[in-house]
């Protein structure tokens, strides 16, 4: 089995997003891949791990983007491929451009391909679309969000979570899958691994930006959604207050 | 024209679906061309009626026993035929799983842009959208050039408007012209959730748990609270990477989006990435002890105070008031 996973270097942000000028405002963020990106790079080790095989993790990003690379090599991804761009913003178009340019270079020089995961969609621009262009660029079938996966005799049974249940999807591989968070629950480095991930060559490609759009004009922060609270009370005596309010929206069963 | 893919549960417009419809439809005004929609798979003859209450004048109908159930790359295929043969400058779709899935696929086919996730559209010269990014945290205007604009519509951007009085959409079949390829893909089967209980996206309450609810145990009282108002539960991203709770219950960026009439947020900090996926809902109740968590001002209501005694005393009143 072989698998190449591609990932997003991504700032991790958790309280209110700051602007400089024209960019989010990265100097007192960490960077990570995307969560669904991080069970996809879970799903690959394991599948690698259960079927045998090699794995690959891949990205599109600037120099520092090789840190979430070794990430993933010290979650048990064998090898590392990193596009490298100066920074700059890349579309979906150009991205997966380069993606399946390198992908198909690989197969060319006679390595296989078996699955090619993505994230179902990255944490910050959230596209939706660069694994299924790829797909479409390398022609092979694709199953998106991803939830549950079984691979068997050559074929994939892929199911992505509805709200009434599941959807059952079954492709020949090779195939494109983008995975969804909850598929798996990714490991934690171990110390050896982190040693081993330092200590790995990664292979480097400069592609060549060709933008085709959407091109971005400006950003800026949604108008603020302060709800104006109001303080129902303190501890177990502000129960009543709870009971009269969920009474007055309607939603006491009774 | 204006072409609008509508998705739908066995000949029931899908309310994202509707969204789309009316934004599709101020775009037909704006830019004088009619609004048309595309609707795929079986009972798709039967959504066209309910259509014409949004201004669609006609309705495309794919029909192709091939593709009767869900296949996105020939579903695509024919939404992009449609757009081809009428000469659409615009097709969205709502950005649900499928929406957003499928006019990637439109958008590989054709070689065109797609911009994800809009919530606004300035139909001028240069055409400019505003779309989400980061889940909605962000806002970015971005600029489309290419004779077909596509795009996806963030859900709850746009409220549904009917029109009056409503328009009797003419109805095409379309036999899409397909690929061997398109056909790789195609929803082979369906399994029901297996414990019977309100799924999060259509509760009227969702009762929700984050870190401070403490241990998987914690999540009882919850549970009862949720039982009691006919609702479910629902849990922020550190519950589920702590293995509390199950994937399926997280709501935010990378889980459930949902629109109850009222959340309740215990022990919840009010991370970004949580707060975009339950901002559709009417009212929010916040119970945490840090009256200055980030919730707090994002809430219609809040309790300070230990989740515990709040949650105990308000199922106990509960139970007090029905048993009365």
């Amino acid at each position: 089995m072989e698998v190449v996973v591609c990932v997003k270097r991504v700032p991790a942000t958790a309280g209110k997003i700051t602007l400089t000028e024209d960019e989010v405002d990265t100097k007192f963020l960490s960077f990570a891949v995307s969560p669904h990106e991080e069970c996809a790079v879970e799903e690959a080790v394991r599948l690698v791990e259960a079927h045998g095989g090699s794995s690959t993790v891949l990205t599109l990003g600037p120099a520092e983007a090789a840190d979430q690379l070794r990430d993933a090599l010290a979650m048990g991804i064998g090898e590392a491929v990193l596009l490298e761009t100066d920074g700059t913003e890349w579309d979906a178009v150009a991205t997966a451009r380069a993606i399946s340019d390198a992908v198909s270079a690989r197969r060319e020089q006679g390595r296989g391909l078996d699955l090619l995961l993505f994230g179902n969609e990255s944490a910050d621009t959230g596209d939706f679309q660069v694994g299924v262009r790829v797909a479409h660029a390398l022609d092979l079938p694709c199953v998106t969000g991803v939830k549950a996966l079984q691979i068997a005799d050559g074929r994939a049974v892929a199911k992505r979570q509805v709200g009434s249940g599941w959807e059952v999807f079954e492709v020949d591989l090779p195939a494109v899958l983008t995975i969804k968070e909850g598929i798996n629950l990714p490991r934690y480095p171990s110390v050896p691994g982190r040693l081993r991930a330092k200590k790995k060559e990664i292979e480097r490609i400069v592609p060549e930006r060709r933008p085709a759009g959407p091109e971005r004009l400006r950003l800026h922060l949604p108008p603020e959604q302060e709800r104006g609270v109001q303080i129902l009370g303190t501890g177990p005596e502000a129960a009543p207050k709870v009971v009269e309010i969920l009474r007055e929206i309607g939603v006491m069963a009774q | 024209m204006i072409l609008v893919f509508v998705e739908h549960e066995a000949g029931v417009p899908l309310a994202t679906s509707l969204e789309s419809l009316t934004l599709g439809r101020r775009l037909s005004k704006v830019m004088g061309l009619p609004l048309h929609a595309s609707v795929a798979g079986d009972g798709a003859r039967g959504v066209a009626g309910a259509l014409g209450a949004y201004g669609a004048s006609a309705v495309h109908a794919v029909e192709d026993p091939r593709i009767a159930d869900y296949a996105p790359t020939a579903w695509a295929r024919a939404l992009a035929q449609v757009a081809e043969a009428g000469d659409a400058r615009v097709a969205l779709a709502a950005a649900t799983d499928r929406g957003s899935e499928v006019m990637a696929h439109v958008a590989a086919i054709a070689g065109l842009p797609l911009a994800a996730s809009c919530v606004a559209v300035a139909a001028g010269d240069p055409f400019v959208v505003t779309r989400q990014r980061f889940g909605g945290s962000l806002l970015e205007d971005a600029r489309i050039d290419a004779g077909l604009k596509l795009l996806t519509v963030a859900p709850y951007a746009v409220p549904p408007e009917e029109v009056e009085p409503a328009v009797e959409p003419e109805i095409r079949t379309v036999a899409p012209d397909l690929m061997e390829g398109d056909l790789r893909v195609r929803l082979t089967g369906r399994e029901a959730a297996d414990d019977g209980r309100v799924s999060l996206s259509d509760a009227r309450v969702v009762v929700g748990g984050g870190r401070g609810v403490g241990s998987a145990d914690g999540f009882r009282s919850l549970e009862e609270l949720a039982g009691l108002l006919g609702g479910a539960v629902g849990v922020s991203r550190a519950v589920t990477s702590l293995g509390w709770r199950p994937h399926a219950e997280q709501v935010g960026q990378t889980g459930a989006r949902i629109a109850p009439d009222l959340y309740i947020a215990c022990g919840i900090s009010g991370a970004i990435q949580h707060m975009v996926g339950c901002k559709g809902a009417k009212r929010i109740l916040a119970i945490n002890t840090d009256a200055e968590a980030p919730i707090m001002a994002k809430a219609d209501y809040a309790v300070v105070g230990d989740l515990r005694g709040v949650l105990a005393a308000v199922i106990e009143e509960i139970r007090r008031l029905g048993s009365s």
